[in-house]
């Protein structure tokens, strides 16, 4: 995909709204595939979110969270031109990050 | 050295040292997150999967603020959006009481984070979204029923 | 027991399951507005973007050329003002029949080759999917205005309008079978009566959609053959004169209404 992940994030005063979109399956490995057979589980496990590289939010979740999850988030303490980054990391060890600049 | 700048080395200071141990190949950069907690999130009724993270003993709280839908037309994605007015709350934890798996989440709030979350669970049938706070090392509970017309969890 | 005692319980039975089923209402349209606030789309259209520019095909050209109304290229409000005549083909056009044109005529694929997966899955969406998603994103906000005053557009109003009510098929529905008589419901999604303009609006503002059910993403082509499966009729050629005939006429009878961007629904 162009883009697996998107952050949508806006400043009030020194919080940052973060919005973040993530394309991933997060298949529970209950779900069966045309044969019959049962799709294995693939979920993202771990999420960090940073702000100028420090964790700030550090999240671990399980094959509950729906497919292509979007999250909420709020950081204060933040400004203009701060650089917010998060990245996940799922059962299989496959990882994506993407970043922003706070406007 | 003040408690406060302690807490920040453990974090922010240790950050660019395990960088450059991440760099060097020694630590993987998995391992600079918290090791997901297969325990905890294998199990499979409430009280077990409490009793794992350690809030078997949770007071109910009023200051945990659980926005989301009484009714949900499909389970496969339900909103919950938490808010946590629990003084000095470092993480909120958000289980599905009625889900094989009942542990969906546990967010931690470092310094700079806002104890608030918005995320999307998959619920198997009409069940509670039980929400812990954890803050002074002690967690606290809310809750909220949500009624689920078709189960989401696929299969 | 005296019909006195009676007509009390039975007006407070009453009033109660009308303020319950209002109750149900107001928490699933709190669900929806929900799901729509916390929706993936964005990276569909993102994806559909970059399928926009990129060559492809025999010609090896990107889309970036393809007229949907405004001009060539020109993307901002074309889905709002669709269906709508185009002159180059003769024809009355909705969006994936004006992409499959384009998809022929500009990049010179063969219909087979450019309609061989229209219909994704939740893996992955079709590029018909992705593209209508980067395509009606490009007219939030804008006013729903289908082609209305050419000969071929009235036509294809009146041919929709006529569908809509024609009984046909294994079970002899018609479109109206379920979407014609208010409080009508399955299981419990509330069927909207679909030829009154109130109903029609907030239907085609937010089409294309996400659907969480399935994490599919589905256009109106879909919806329209699923619609005409669940009949149990035959399968409509995809893009076909009848599917843009009703498409033309629910988008007509729904217009004016400003458009929310693609969707997301149950």
């Amino acid at each position: 995909m162009a883009d697996p992940m998107k952050i949508r994030a806006g400043l009030k005063g020194d919080i940052a709204d973060v919005r973040v979109l993530m394309n991933h399956p997060m298949e529970t490995g209950q779900r069966k595939d045309g044969s019959g057979n049962l799709i294995p589980l693939h979920f993202i496990q771990e999420i960090a979110v940073k702000l100028n590289g420090k964790t700030v939010i550090d999240a671990q979740i399980s094959q509950a969270v729906s497919r292509n999850p979007v999250f909420s988030f709020r950081v204060k303490g933040a400004k203009a031109g701060d650089k917010l980054e998060i990245s996940w990391l799922d059962n299989r060890g496959e990882r994506n990050s993407t970043e922003t600049s706070l406007a | 050295m003040d408690e406060s700048r302690r807490k920040t080395l453990t974090r922010a200071g240790a950050a660019s040292a395990v960088a450059a141990a991440v760099a060097a190949g020694i630590l993987r950069p998995q391992d600079v997150l918290a090791a997901w907690n297969k325990d905890a999130f294998g199990q499979k009724t409430l009280a077990d999967a409490l009793k794992s993270i350690g809030a078997a003993v949770a007071a109910d709280s009023n200051d945990i603020v659980i926005d989301a839908p009484q009714i949900a037309e499909n389970g496969a994605v339900v909103p919950v959006e938490i808010t946590s007015n629990v003084p000095n709350t470092k993480s909120i934890v958000v289980l599905v009481e009625k889900n094989p798996f009942p542990l969906v989440a546990k967010f931690d709030f470092l310094e700079g984070a806002v104890p608030f979350v918005k995320v999307n669970v998959k619920m198997g049938e009409s069940s509670n979204v039980r929400v812990l706070a954890e803050a002074g090392g002690k967690y606290y509970a809310a809750l909220k029923e949500v009624k689920v017309t078709i189960g989401g969890c696929g299969g | 027991m005296s019909l006195a005692r009676w007509i009390p319980a039975a007006a407070f039975a009453c009033a109660c399951a009308g303020a319950a089923a209002q109750d149900a209402k107001k928490e699933i349209e709190k669900y929806q507005r929900m799901i729509a606030d916390s929706s993936p789309v964005e990276l569909f259209e993102l994806e559909g973007e970059a399928l926009w520019k990129k060559k492809q095909g025999p010609k090896h050209v990107s889309l970036e050329a393809c007229d949907l109304g405004l001009g060539a290229g020109v993307l901002k409000g074309a889905y709002a003002r669709l269906p709508r005549y185009f002159a180059d083909a003769d024809r009355v056009m909705d969006l994936e029949t004006r992409l499959l044109h384009c998809m022929t005529t500009l990049q010179g694929h063969s219909r087979e080759d450019a309609t061989k997966r229209v219909f994704g899955n939740e893996d992955r969406l079709s590029e018909m999917e992705y593209l209508s998603a980067y395509i009606a994103g490009q007219s939030r906000g804008m006013p729903m205005a289908p082609g209305t005053s050419h000969p071929k557009e009235q036509a294809a109003f009146e041919l929709g309008r006529k569908t809509f009510f024609y009984r046909a098929g294994a079970w002899d529905f018609s479109c109206a079978s379920c979407h014609g008589e208010e409080g009508k419901r399955i299981r419990m999604q509330d069927l909207p009566v679909l030829y009154k303009p109130e109903n029609a609006r907030p239907v085609v503002a937010t089409w294309p959609a996400y659907r969480v059910s399935n994490s599919q993403f589905k256009t109106m082509q879909w919806r329209l053959n699923n619609c005409f499966q669940q009949m149990r009729y035959p399968e409509p050629n995809y893009a076909s004169d009848i599917t843009v005939a009703l498409t033309m006429f629910l988008t007509a009878t729904g217009e004016g209404e400003p458009y929310r961007g693609p969707g997301t629904k149950r």
